[in-house]
């Protein structure tokens, strides 16, 4: 399954022409600054906006073209919106409704009890819209998006407009909708570290067009793009618990046969998880160093040294075993130490963070 | 007691000003509905001459609208002109002119109150497979209960009040076209005040409850959805 899409849409201060072939598995992240048009995108697909020209094929049915369009209320998506917009004359269990009762029978995939349980609405199905705070309203938007059974769920910066504890109580609700569903689901966001933590790819929007498409990993660590090259850039790396050491409260994380140690991290062995590593917390040496209280020195290749940052500062992009990881050096310690691309050297990661 | 108080004529001024003025609301909700709709979503340019025409009768002299529309009604008129009968001096014709006289008090608050529905809502509800008409009956109505109520009310109470346009289009034909605010008039002009004062004084209560009653339930509404 895929999006296809082609859209031309021109307003008098902005001007969105963007190509591309979206994989429509998983979270794919519409990322870039605000008024880059990736709401704009978004409501292209949800066919909220009929000026826009150009084509539009999901998992082999045409939505748009030259001569069709399908309207919003006949395409089979979900629509998650930054201020949820719920019917305030509605109950929770009214909203709910809405939805599910519109589609048909057979195109149930998607039930009631299933949302209510993943999305804890369970204590709200009587309130109304106003007797919800933001993140409980939020979950309702998303739980009645989710009733439609949609071929894809479009969420447009669903926790922009909540408070860090909102955004802390929906967080864990968002990775339960990307683990247990197999909706794909366009993310638009600002946030690089919301993206990060459920994005597998992504798009990157600049002025309108699109700058760049990729896996997730490669995108934040390609040299060429403002995010590795922004101050914190970070380098996001998939990872397996491997052990855990309580007398010294550790866990120790395998890449690929590579071994990071963390302060101890309650997760059961065997689990996958996503790491960042900050571009600046990450120092080269030749040889393992020894006599240092920098725990994890992994063996990586040079694969590409950047364009300078800022004045005599540079950017590496290395290899740890077939990853991407981004180091931030002085021009200086690049001479120094003659690095050039393909060379094996030993990087020393200050400090890790678990993504998930 | 009620028929001691008042005359057959002047009961019969009381009905025909009810029947008038719940026939003309009724009138005003199925034609101004969608009118107002029609002005809360257009950018047409010419919505801004309908939204003039409409509040036109909010500032003209009702006897500038009476005289037109007895021109256009009347014997020899342009109505009659084209097929059609003479609806002057008829309770249809009293219709007719009631609707063009309370058409803002019905058609501003419907508009006023779809508008505040607004886009986002309706793409909300689009997105959830609610076609148009699906849209309009479950989002905007409910939505939109309040300005109803007060189109309804200022509707049915702005029409009861009226006199200049039914005197010029209607005359003033007992238990035909003679509304309570004209039989008052004739009362006063005979100098009857006893009967004038029934009248009045019923016409002030009506309207005083009419109102009354809007605000409270407004108040209510506003209450709960807060």
């Amino acid at each position: 399954m895929s999006i296809d899409l082609h859209f031309d849409l021109r307003r008098p201060d902005f001007h969105l022409a963007i190509e591309s072939h979206i994989p429509a598995r998983g979270v794919t992240a519409l990322f870039g600054r605000s008024g880059c048009g990736k709401t704009t995108l978004l409501r292209c697909i949800a066919g909220l906006e009929p000026a826009a020209r150009g084509r539009l094929v999901v998992d082999g049915q045409t939505w748009q073209s030259d001569d069709t369009f399908v309207p919003a209320h006949k395409r089979p998506v979900g629509y998650v919106f930054q201020e949820g917009r719920l019917f305030p004359h509605l109950s929770v269990q009214g909203n709910l409704d809405y939805g599910y009762r519109r589609i048909p029978v057979s195109e149930r995939v998607v039930l009631p009890e299933e949302v209510i349980d993943l999305l804890g609405l369970d204590s709200l199905l009587e309130r109304r819209p106003a007797e919800l705070s933001g993140g409980q309203r939020q979950r309702v938007a998303m739980g009645r998006a989710l009733l439609t059974s949609p071929r894809v769920l479009l969420m447009d910066e669903p926790l922009a407009a909540l408070d860090a504890i909102s955004k802390a109580e929906i967080l864990p609700y968002l990775e339960r909708l990307h683990d247990e569903l197999s909706i794909p689901v366009l993310y638009v966001s600002h946030s690089i570290d919301e993206v990060m933590r459920f994005a597998d790819h992504m798009l990157l929007l600049e002025d309108g067009r699109l700058r760049a498409e990729g896996p997730i990993k490669e995108l934040t660590t390609r040299g060429d793009l403002p995010l590795a090259r922004a101050e914190d850039a970070v380098a996001l790396l998939e990872a397996e618990v491997l052990e855990h050491d309580d007398e010294d409260h550790v866990s120790i994380l395998g890449i690929n046969g590579a071994r990071l140690t963390l302060l101890r991290e309650d997760l059961p062995v065997g689990r996958k998880v996503r790491i960042s590593i900050h571009a600046r917390d990450v120092s080269i040496a030749l040889t393992p160093p020894r006599d240092i209280s920098v725990l994890n020195c992994l063996p990586v290749t040079v694969r590409q040294i950047h364009e300078e940052t800022r004045p005599g500062e540079t950017l590496l992009t290395l290899d740890v075993s077939g990853q991407p990881l981004l180091a931030r050096i002085t021009r200086r310690s690049l001479r120094a130490l003659g690095l050039e691309p393909g060379m094996q050297v030993h990087a020393l990661i200050k400090a890790v963070a678990l993504v998930e | 007691m009620f028929d001691t108080l008042i005359s057959p004529q002047d009961a019969a001024a009381l009905w025909l000003t009810l029947k008038l003025a719940a026939i003309t609301t009724l009138v005003l909700l199925l034609l101004g509905t969608p009118l107002a709709w029609w002005l809360a979503r257009t950018r047409a340019r010419i919505k801004l001459v309908i939204e003039t025409l409409v509040a036109l009768p909010l500032v003209l002299p009702p006897t500038v609208l009476g005289f037109y529309l007895l021109l256009m009604l009347g014997a020899q008129g342009p109505v009659q002109a084209m097929g059609g009968p003479a609806f002057a001096f008829t309770f249809t014709g009293l219709v007719i002119g009631s609707v063009f006289y309370s058409l803002p008090f019905v058609v501003q608050p419907l508009q006023n109150a779809f508008v505040s529905v607004g886009d986002a809502t309706l793409e909300a509800a689009a997105s959830l497979r609610a076609g148009p008409w699906d849209r309009f009956f479950t989002v905007v109505i409910p939505l939109s209960l309040r300005g109803f109520l007060t189109a309804t009310t200022l509707g049915f109470a702005h029409t009861v009040g009226e006199f200049g346009v039914v005197l010029m289009i209607g005359g003033n034909i007992p238990g035909e076209t003679q509304v309570v605010s004209i039989a008052i008039y004739d009362h006063v002009e005979a100098v009857d005040y006893g009967s004038a004062h029934v009248l009045s004084a019923l016409l002030l209560g009506l309207s005083f409850l009419m109102l009354f009653a809007l605000y409270a339930i407004n108040g209510r509404f506003k209450l709960t959805t807060a």
